[in-house]
Parts: structure tokens; C-alpha cells; sequence
């Protein structure tokens, strides 16, 4: 820090207060709502004061909604659980298979290699509705439609190519010299890859590994035409709250809060795997 | 135990061939280096040998026995490479240990080991550090040290000394050949420094192209170097070379250097005739008195001492610049007229259009190394 006068910090605080303001805005916004009644949202002007209540998350949490017309069952809690578990799966079994393939796509050459992991970027750029069509005809052929294994397998096209390409750029960036310094010192290429392209590309997959977890999270048309009640995610869920008596705004921005938290705490604790430049200091040049 | 043998060795990327037809043997013990421009697929050999590459066709036999097919962790080699290519995330004991780990030694013995060999190379104090707390130095000798610590019978240098600083490099140069001949290895060093080849090669192998052009001990790589381009490789300053055209007279065969005519010693005959290259080592010409025989009259046209010689230019009556080396200390002319005389037994003939040494006596040109 130069000279700073107190003119320029008091208009350099202002502004960054400004930008906070503007995109945290939503979300405290929403973080209000949820303490809030359905009149009180609704109230013209809105007002910052209010009686806080709790109502809106025990109804989730218990499952009952409260609405003008009468006591309705809502399966949120479920719903967050099958996201969790949806996602935590889908994303698991992604680095299980993605990994090693992006390991084996960035140092092996092999003929049409390019043209695989192409085809599997590729599936992130078919609409996902386009896809939905067959595919929910081919799974309830198969009988997958409605499980939790088909929805797992679906989302494989959402996570799988991003950890792919991600993990493979990783994997690339580590000098192949590494690897070989410790074949050479007598281990075998599963040991190298163990001991040295993983931890090395850590952060790379602890990165992909967080986006392709939020993407599967963030996911609705998937779920919504292969999942009926019992195995919908929140994102699918969360359509309960529009009812015949209106819209539950409420519950809604609980449900919000509830189901982004998962979300955010994991990216709170993978940020410290994020770390990058581990490999600095590797090699010369 | 651990002779090194490579035969006919091809390898292509794509359409070019990095190798052709490469053979090589290395005796037990022996330390080669392998000198060359980059590019001319030293370091690509290395690797070869190594087991990281596979060649394309022929055959590495090492300690007798062909390992062409076996993967890298089975030809129980050490390498030193140039960047270093030292584990990040790991110690400097945890770098120097991974060839002890994976035999699978007892924690003793590997403590023992590895102290030994850091206490060797002078970085005990520093094992505890990760790779990017060493100093350039430091980390040069941590990969030193690792493919050292196994004792392997055969030993490759993949240019270690690149990346060091001047200091550091003078010193290993001096270090290096005690440390490796302790050793008892077959060594292959691979470098692009003249002078690093020289001071630590039984034997040299100037490779260009893909091909050994020249394979010999260094003083005869440096008396009798195969072609133009290995004389200008080897020496400092580099060799003068000259247009010239030898004729014969009655006292043999002579060049005109600047109308004066310089009888050669040797046997020149093949040269007779023909448009040839004539090259004179700097430190084979003399300052003389103009009545010696053969005196050629040059300008003075600048001097630098190099501490322990001084370089002179020179300039011919044609106007051809010529470097003088002698030793500090002794007499010489700093400007003015001055006369030079040649060295006639050093001085080496090439052929000007294929820039081959035009041979006498002792001529060892060999292609991909077949025995002298």
C-alpha cells in the first residue's frame, strides 16, 4: 500500500460496499424471507422489520405444510437427502471412472484418443432435452427409469466429462519427467500414479470434483422426467411449494437455504484443497 | 557387470528420425558423454536407454542382457535429469529415498542410505526441505543424490550441470569425476559443455542428427576431430579455419596463407588439389620474428586476456581474421605488424564441400561407433 488518503479509502470502502451490497443482496434477501410469514413477504412497501419465525423450516423439517386451504405433505427432507445422496454418488463414481481416464488420456497417446475424450466433452453440449426423450424410453425399457442407479447414471453425463477434461489438464501440467524420475527409481506405473499424479493434481481434482458436485446438485430437468416423488432432488422438490392457495414464499426461500448449505460448506472446505502451485518449484524452466 | 550395448537403435517421431541406426557400446565402468547440439537426440538415447521410450527397432542389451521390452523400474538404472525432476511434494530424504523404497529396504537402511549419500554430495542439512525451499544447487544435487543412493551399475546424466550457475558447475566439474569413479558405475553423461566432455569422459561420443559422428578418447576428439563441425565444437577459442587450396612442391605439400607458402607436416597428400579447409587451433599459431621461414605478416586488431591465456585477432593481408592464443606471460605485440608461423603438425585439413577431415594417420571416423 502507497499513500492513501482518507478521501480516496472512504470512496474505495463505499465502493466495495456497493458491490457487496449488490450481489449479496439475493441471498440476504432470501435468508430474511425465510423468517418470515407469507403476509409479511407480501406486505407493500416490504420492510426490513419483522417478527422472525420459525414456522417455515419446522414445516420442512416436519413435513407439514400449513397453507390457506388446508395441511400438506411435503417430502422436502426427503428430497434433500436424495440430492445429497444423488449427488455425493453421481460425483464419487465420476472420479472413480474419470480420473484414471483423464490420467490415461493425458499421457497415453493412443489411437483415437482424442476422438473419445472429445465425444465425451461432447455431452455437455447436447441439450439435455433432446437426450431426455430416448433415454427415458430406453430406461424404462431397461427398468432404470426411476431408480436411484439410472438417475446416478445420468448424471455421469453431467460430471464425467467436466472431471474429465479438468482432471486431464492437471494431469498434463505435471512434467512427465516426474513420473519418470520415480519409474525409474524401480516403482511400478499404478505406484506412480498413486504416489505422484495424484497428490500432484489434487487441487485440479478437488476443483473438479467441487464444480461437478454443484452441477449434479443444481440439476432439475434430469431428475424431473426420470424421478418421480420419492427419488427427486430439492431442485425438483421444491415445485411442491407452488400449491393451489398460492405460492409459499416463505418455505421456499427456507427450502432455499436449507439446500444451498450443503453446497456452500463443501466449497468452504474444499477451498483449502484448491491450493495452487504445488508443483512449483518441480523443475527447473 | 554393467557394460551398456545398443544396437542398430532407430526411433522416429512422426516422419523424423531422432535416431538412425544408432549403435554404441559402453564398457563396465567406463564413464561416456555424450556430446552434441540439442537436438541431436542425446537426450532422447538417455531416455531410451532409461526405459521410458521404446525404440522403434534394435536392441539395448545392458550388463549382457537385452531389457529392450522391460519397463523402466526393472533395469535397475539411475537417472539425473536436467530439470531436476525432483517430487514436489516431497521431502529431499523423500526424493533421495524413492529408488530404496522401491526395494522395499528397512527404514535403517534407508536412513542410513540416504544420510550417507546426502552427507556425499553436501546436503545433509537440507533433507528436510521440500523441493522449492533448495537453492538450484541444492536441488541439482538432491537429483544427483537419488539416482546415486541405489548404488546402480549404470549411471545416466542427463545434462546435470545445465541449470546450475557458473560457481556450482566449475566445482561439480571437478567434483564429479572422483565421485563417479568411487562409484565404480558405468556412466553416461550427456551435456552440451566442451569442456565438461573433456574433463569427464573416458571416452566421447559426438553425436548430430541422430547419428555418433565421431566416437573417441577426448584428446582425440580434439586432435582429430572427424569434420569441421566437431573442430569448431571442441576448443576455446575455436578453431581458425581457413579457404585453402594445398599444392605440391618439391619440399612437399604446402598452403598459401597470405602468398606466403606453409609447408604442412603429416601425411596431406589425399588433399592435394582440392578445395579444402584448413584449421589452425589458436593455440598452434606463434608470434615469431618476420625471418623465420614461413612467417606470415598479420595486423593486430584487438587483445583479450582470459586470465590464464591471451587471445589475439589478427588480420591477414586479405583481410581474413585469425585468433592467436598463448599463455599469459609470455611476449607478444598488443598492435602494430607482427608475424605469425604455424604449427604445421596440428594443423587439420577438411574437405570443403562435405566438411570431412581429409585424413592422415590415426584417423578415427567412425559411424554409430563401430570399433576403431
Amino acid at each position: 500500500m502507497e499513500h492513501t488518503s482518507l478521501l480516496e479509502r472512504i470512496l474505495r470502502g463505499i465502493a466495495l460496499a456497493l458491490v457487496v451490497i449488490f450481489f449479496m443482496f439475493p441471498i440476504v434477501w432470501i435468508l430474511m424471507m425465510s423468517f418470515q410469514t407469507n403476509e409479511t413477504i407480501l406486505r407493500i412497501p416490504p420492510q426490513l422489520v419483522f417478527e422472525p419465525t420459525l414456522a417455515n423450516y419446522t414445516a420442512l423439517i416436519t413435513g407439514k405444510l400449513m397453507t390457506a386451504a388446508g395441511t400438506l405433505d411435503i417430502a422436502f427432507m426427503r428430497n434433500l437427502w436424495n440430492s445429497v445422496f444423488l449427488s455425493v454418488t453421481s460425483v464419487a463414481v465420476a472420479l472413480l471412472l474419470g480420473v484414471p481416464a483423464a490420467y490415461a488420456f493425458a499421457r497415453h497417446k493412443f489411437r483415437g484418443s482424442e476422438d473419445i475424450a472429445f465425444t465425451l466433452l461432447s455431452f455437455r453440449f447436447a441439450p439435455a432435452l433432446l437426450v431426455l426423450l430416448p433415454l427415458t424410453l430406453y430406461f424404462q425399457k431397461l427398468g432404470l427409469a426411476n431408480t436411484y442407479i439410472g438417475l446416478i447414471w445420468v448424471y455421469q453425463l453431467i460430471c464425467l466429462p467436466l472431471i474429465l477434461w479438468i482432471v486431464r489438464g492437471y494431469f498434463e501440467d505435471i512434467p512427465a519427467d516426474i513420473e519418470y524420475a520415480y519409474r525409474i527409481a524401480g516403482h511400478s506405473w499404478f505406484a506412480t500414479f498413486r504416489k505422484i499424479a495424484l497428490p500432484l493434481a489434487g487441487p485440479g481434482i478437488a476443483a473438479a470434483g467441487l464444480l461437478a458436485f454443484i452441477f449434479a446438485w443444481n440439476n432439475f430437468v434430469f431428475a424431473l422426467v426420470l424421478a418421480s416423488a420419492d427419488k427427486q432432488p430439492v431442485t425438483v422438490g421444491a415445485l411442491a411449494f407452488i400449491t393451489s392457495s398460492g405460492i409459499q414464499y416463505g418455505q421456499i426461500s427456507a427450502a432455499i437455504v436449507l439446500s444451498i448449505t450443503p453446497t456452500l460448506a463443501l466449497a468452504l472446505y474444499a477451498q483449502r484443497y484448491l491450493v495452487e502451485g504445488l508443483s512449483l518449484g518441480a523443475v527447473k524452466g | 557387470m554393467a557394460s551398456l550395448e545398443l544396437r542398430n537403435i532407430v526411433k522416429r517421431y512422426k516422419s523424423q528420425t531422432v535416431l538412425d541406426n544408432l549403435s554404441l557400446t559402453v564398457a563396465d565402468g567406463e564413464t561416456l558423454v555424450l556430446f552434441g547440439p540439442s537436438g541431436a537426440g542425446k537426450t532422447v538415447l538417455l531416455r531410451l536407454v532409461a526405459g521410458v521410450i521404446d525404440p522403434d527397432e534394435g536392441k539395448i542389451l545392458i550388463g549382457g542382457e537385452d531389457m529392450t521390452d522391460l519397463d523402466a523400474e526393472f533395469r535397475g538404472v539411475g537417472m539425473a535429469f536436467q530439470n531436476f525432476a525432483l517430487f514436489p511434494h516431497m521431502t529431499a530424504f523423500d526424493n533421495i529415498a524413492t529408488p530404496l523404497q522401491a526395494k522395499h529396504s528397512s527404514q535403517g537402511t534407508i536412513k542410513t542410505g540416504v544420510e550417507s549419500v546426502a552427507k556425499l554430495l553436501k546436503i545433509g542439512h537440507v533433507l528436510s526441505h521440500k523441493p522449492r525451499a533448495l537453492s538450484n544447487g541444492q536441488k541439482q544435487r538432491t537429483a544427483l543424490a537419488r539416482a546415486l543412493v541405489g548404488s546402480p551399475p549404470l549411471l545416466l546424466l542427463d545434462d546435470p550441470l545445465r541449470n546450475v550457475d557458473a560457481k556450482l558447475r566449475f566445482e561439480m566439474r571437478l567434483e564429479l569425476p572422483r565421485l563417479l569413479a568411487d562409484r565404480g558405475a558405468t556412466v553416461i553423461y550427456v551435456t552440451q559443455d566442451y569442456k565438461e566432455a573433456m574433463a569427464l569422459g573416458d571416452r566421447i561420443a559426438v553425436m548430430s542428427q541422430g547419428v555418433v559422428k565421431q566416437l573417441g578418447t577426448p584428446e582425440q576428439i580434439y586432435r582429430e576431430p572427424a569434420n569441421v563441425e566437431i573442430a569448431r565444437l571442441f576448443g576455446d577459442p575455436t578453431i581458425n579455419l581457413l579457404d585453402v587450396k594445398p599444392a605440391r612442391d618439391a619440399k612437399g605439400i604446402y598452403v598459401g596463407l597470405s602468398n606466403v607458402q606453409v609447408h604442412l607436416a603429416g601425411a596431406h597428400e589425399a588433399a592435394v588439389g582440392r578445395d579444402c579447409v584448413i584449421g589452425l587451433r589458436p593455440e598452434a599459431l606463434a608470434f615469431v620474428d618476420e625471418r623465420t621461414p614461413g612467417a606470415i605478416p598479420v595486423t593486430v586488431e584487438a587483445e583479450t586476456p582470459l586470465n590464464e591465456k591471451i587471445v589475439t585477432l589478427v588480420r591477414t593481408v586479405r583481410g581474413r581474421e585469425i585468433l592467436v592464443s598463448r599463455p599469459s606471460g609470455t611476449p607478444g605485440q598488443s598492435e602494430g605488424k607482427v608475424y605469425i608461423a604455424v604449427d604445421s603438425k596440428s594443423a587439420l585439413l577438411f574437405d570443403r564441400t562435405s566438411g570431412e577431415r581429409i585424413g592422415s594417420k590415426n584417423v578415427v571416423n567412425l559411424r554409430s561407433g563401430e570399433a576403431a
